[in-house]
């Protein structure tokens, strides 16, 4: 049966005034108008608002600000999923793959890092695959995050009482693996034991954005299995794949994960409730002298859950946090490093970039890995995931004690 | 995203609307005068002006506001009528060919099931095969599967199914296409100018019409050869006026509209015709219906649903199509059947649907005054041609009728838009609705470009086209030309940008403020039956809006005491 989510739509078109693309893009006619009304219409003939559908950032914010509970991002995806003009190209395959990228690079780092950091290089991805020369490449660890689990905390992680899973994700995996370093540190000094997955895919998300849901389908059951199998909490340190692997797996690509959705968290709000509960205690060292700019990247705005974050920050002793007006910085996943998006892609995160320039702040606090990419690139500011923040302030030894942990 | 404005333009003191439809000349002496701008008098006038005839068709208010506006939109097949009426049948089918033919932007070529559920009886299905080949309709019983594969909306439990030519066709577009193509063969059409008597010479010869203007409330008079009666159920009332009288039973039948397609195929009750077993997709939505009641002639300006016919009409249409059960229903509404008993059975109980064509000077002894009613939306344009024979023998004219295989304008189907090519949704959009006629719709700039109606897609370049070409005055002439505000929304939000687009053509924001107002209230008529869920917030939006925001109860009820009241009130809300 047909999902009719979208006719809760009242027309009121608050998702509109919300969207970061309708903003600065007069031909794209937002989200209501390729959403439900979309949607209507393309239940007729699915070539209805097609060319609309590939401005559509997948931020989400339309979903936050809707207040009649209408998936608008998802309908659009879903709807860009089932389009005829969106077949994926090299382009596509190459940026959505982050999995299959991340294992061919990780072994070679080192050059591929310096190569990818080259002007010819940077110009001929332009050129051939239209990859914008003007975009800064995330580089790759020397050593993936599960390489390194395996050689050196696998061992240690029975000997908790308590046990999580961990979902890294792409990112903290082959490329910036000090986020999932600290989040087993962070985690061990709590008392956690932290486990992977029986198998870990890459979440889909850019698989989903590029129009390859049948593989992000693929993937997402390989993913749910595992989660299944593990039968207790997933934690996360990403908000994209958090918000992928709960929301957009029933409402996209139609998998049904309502029997473990609540055990998939953001490590920072399971981090935090168990703080108000009582059974993780926090220790930090007081030598933490930081402005902390905080910005709420649109998918933890989606998620609703930045008030975790920012009350871990906050514990932090002399950390000034300044929580900046929530907008988005135009990245977007993949979506910024296409040629054709790179001009909008600026344009939207241009508020954000002169609010943190007017935060003044020593470094910027963000879950989001692109929204990292894009702000370090735009702005020069140093960002940080918050339990990177949490790590690096925390006093282990005292954590540990507080916490039981021998 | 561009829209258009607000209300805008300054007050004017005249304000003079409607009596120059379509900017023409009137004439003051015709061939024929076509009494009725619903789809059989714009058919008529067609006709007509096909033969080389001057005509002149006069409708009371807004062409389609009588039965041709009020009904399921169904491109039949013939196979409703096949076992109880097969000359209906097969009037049908054969009209039914003609209009995919020369009407392709009125029709959308949907297919319909006629489908057998566990409480049917599956025997009926033969006799209804065998009675649709009899009609020449190509039926074809198909495998209950193949039938869920085919329309996926349909009710699983199906023990049978036939397959059929149903359609879809948009009644709106259908007699404002008939009435522009009538003009650009140089017929007049004049809307918002009621007959209000006849004028007779001394030899009892019906010689011309007086007419009384609501748009500029004036009174006036046409003179014509032969007069055409094409009033629908108040044909009778017309007729009455020149001393004829004819047996008419308005049957009232209502229906349900939902906010959006559930189903692409029509779906049909493969049993007798009885109560709401028909599911239409009509362009971006589906409709089910209808009911039926008789009621007495006076009440025909007045049906309302009834709340037992909207849960009848819910109740039933689930059987047809269970994911009806929790889709939106945005506007329920009811319109009469113009039904006319035969001549020689005054009881009613000969009740056909069939055409009939009355020469009421053989039968009434009043010469230059023919009837034509009865039949269907499906059959208007035999039931044109049967009048205008008989108006074309009074004449002494021999010239064929050729509307069988004149396509109607805009139904080019050369011109289509490249399917494959990218384009701006209104555009579609405004191809589904206005065929080849695009080509006269701006689209050059921005603002032609910018959207009114979002949930219809349409845009200022179609508006613009509708007041210019097809005559809209006011916004519910849009509506009926465009599908502005027959969306989910109703109205709005596009209901004040129509209403400044109105404005700035008129120079006038007064008037465009109590359109406005009650265009809004008209809408809310349809709602209230069925608010419930979603409808019933986007209810509160719009009264919160129209009501709370731009204080239009002021205009409302200005509006209401200038709707006028004459010929025995039979003052028309829409």
């Amino acid at each position: 049966m047909q999902d009719k989510n979208f006719q809760e739509c009242v027309k009121c078109t608050v998702c509109t005034a919300y969207c970061p693309m309708a903003a600065v893009n007069p031909s794209y006619i937002g989200p209501k108008q390729a959403g439900p009304d979309g949607e209507r219409y393309r239940l007729k003939d699915k070539a209805f608002y097609d060319y609309a559908l590939k401005y559509c950032l997948n931020c989400k914010r339309c979903e936050t600000a809707c207040p009649s509970g209408v998936r608008i991002g998802d309908i659009i995806a879903k709807a860009k999923l089932e389009s005829e003009s969106f077949k994926p190209g090299l382009r596509e395959m190459i940026l959505a793959n982050t999995d299959l990228m991340g294992s061919l690079a990780v072994p070679f780092s080192p050059i591929v890092n310096k190569a990818l950091g080259l002007d010819i290089s940077k110009k001929a991805m332009d050129g051939i695959l239209g990859i914008d020369h003007r975009r800064t490449f995330p580089s790759y660890a020397s050593e993936t995050f599960v390489h390194w689990y395996r050689r050196k905390a696998a061992r240690t992680q029975k000997k908790f009482e308590r046990q999580i899973y961990y979902f890294h994700g792409c990112y903290a995996n082959y490329n910036f693996t000090k986020l999932s370093k600290d989040f087993v540190r962070l985690m061990n000094a709590c008392g956690y034991g932290v486990r992977l997955l029986d198998k870990e895919k890459c979440c889909g998300v850019a698989l989903i954005s590029n129009g390859m849901g049948k593989q992000a389908a693929r993937q997402g059951k390989i993913n749910l299995a595992s989660i299944r199998k593990a039968g207790a909490p997933v934690l996360t340190t990403s908000t994209t794949c958090t918000m992928t692997l709960r929301d957009e797996y029933p409402h996209v690509l139609g998998l049904d994960n309502a029997d473990v959705r609540e055990n998939i968290q953001l490590a920072l709000k399971f981090i935090y409730e168990k703080v108000e509960s009582g059974e993780i205690k926090l220790a930090f060292r007081d030598d933490c002298r930081k402005r902390i700019a905080y910005h709420t990247s649109c998918h933890m705005e989606r998620l609703g859950w930045w008030i975790y974050a920012t009350r871990l920050l906050e514990m932090i002793p002399g950390v000034d946090l300044r929580i900046l007006e929530s907008s988005c910085c135009g990245i977007s996943g993949t979506y910024g490093f296409k040629k054709e998006n790179y001009e909008y892609s600026q344009a939207i995160g241009k508020k954000l970039f002169d609010n943190i320039r007017d935060a003044a702040a020593d470094i910027v606090a963000t879950e989001c890995e692109t929204c990292k990419w894009q702000i370090e690139m735009s702005t020069g500011f140093e960002v940080q995931n918050p339990i990177c923040i949490l790590a690096d302030a925390l006093d282990v030894e005292a954590t540990r004690a507080l916490n039981g942990v021998r | 995203m561009q829209t258009a404005g607000f209300l805008s333009g300054k007050r004017c003191p005249v304000v003079k609307a409607n009596t120059q439809y379509y900017n023409m000349s009137v004439k003051k002496h015709y061939d024929v005068i076509v009494i009725g701008g619903g789809i059989t008098g714009a058919g008529v006038a067609r006709d007509c002006a096909l033969r080389g005839l001057k005509v002149l068709l006069l409708e009371r208010y807004d062409l389609t506001n009588g039965a041709t506006g009020r009904n399921h939109g169904l491109l039949h097949s013939g196979a409703r009528y096949a076992v109880t009426d097969a000359e209906a049948a097969s009037e049908c089918i054969k009209e039914n060919m003609i209009l995919r033919k020369i009407a392709a932007h009125c029709v959308e070529e949907t297919n319909g099931l006629f489908i057998t559920l566990p409480e049917d009886d599956l025997a009926y299905q033969k006799k209804f095969i065998d009675s649709c080949r009899n009609a020449g309709i190509d039926a074809r019983a198909i495998d209950p599967q193949e039938a869920r594969r085919m329309e996926p909306a349909v009710n699983p439990d199906l023990t049978g199914a036939v397959l059929v030519p149903d359609g879809a066709v948009d009644p709106f577009r259908l007699t404002v296409y008939n009435a522009y193509d009538a003009q650009l063969h140089g017929a007049d059409i004049l809307t918002y100018q009621e007959v209000t008597g006849f004028i007779k010479d001394d030899r009892g010869r019906v010689r011309g019409v007086t007419t009384y203007s609501h748009a500029d409330k004036s009174e006036d008079s046409f003179y014509g050869t032969v007069t055409v009666n094409a009033g629908g159920i108040w044909g009778t009332l017309i007729a009455g006026m020149a001393g004829a009288g004819i047996n008419m039973f308005p049957a009232k039948g209502s229906l349900l509209i939902f906010g959006h397609r559930v189903n692409n195929v029509v779906i049909n009750r493969c049993r007798k015709p009885a109560d709401a077993d028909i599911l239409v997709p009509g362009d971006t939505i589906c409709l089910i219906g209808t009911t039926s009641t008789r009621i007495p002639i006076e009440e025909c300006d007045n049906v309302r649903p009834t709340p037992e016919e909207v849960d009848l009409l819910w109740r039933e249409g689930i059987k047809l199509a269970p994911s009806l059960a929790d889709t939106r229903i945005v506007r329920a509404y009811a319109g009469v059947r113009p039904l006319v008993a035969a001549d020689n059975d005054p009881s009613g109980r000969n009740i056909s649907r069939g055409i009939v064509c009355l020469d009421h000077e053989s039968r009434d002894g009043i010469p230059g005054l023919i009837t034509i009613t009865g039949g269907k939306l499906m059959t208007y344009r035999l039931m044109a041609e049967i009048a205008t024979d008989m108006v074309c023998r009074k004449l002494g004219s021999i010239t064929p009728c050729t509307t069988a295989d004149t396509p109607l304008v805009g139904s080019d189907e050369n011109a289509r838009p490249d399917k494959e090519k990218p384009a701006a949704s209104t555009y579609r959009a405004a191809w589904g609705r206005h065929g080849s006629n695009i080509k006269d719709i701006a689209s050059g700039s921005a603002k032609d470009k910018s959207v009114v109606c979002e949930c219809e897609e349409v845009s200022v370049g179609e508006v613009s086209y509708a007041i210019e070409t097809l005559g809209a005055r006011n916004i519910v002439n849009l509506r009926r030309r465009t599908r502005l505000g027959m969306g989910p929304c109703q109205g709005e939000v596009c209901a004040c940008r129509a209403a400044g687009l109105i404005a700035k053509a008129d120079n006038c924001a007064d008037k465009a403020k109590k359109d406005l107002a009650s265009f809004i209230q008209e809408r809310w008529k349809g709602m209230y039956p069925v608010t419930w869920g979603a409808t019933v917030r986007e209810a509160q939006l719009t009264s919160y809006l129209y009501q709370g925001l731009c204080g239009l109860d002021h205009y409302a009820s200005e509006s209401r005491e200038e709707r006028p009241v004459i010929q025995g009130g039979r003052n028309n809300e829409i």
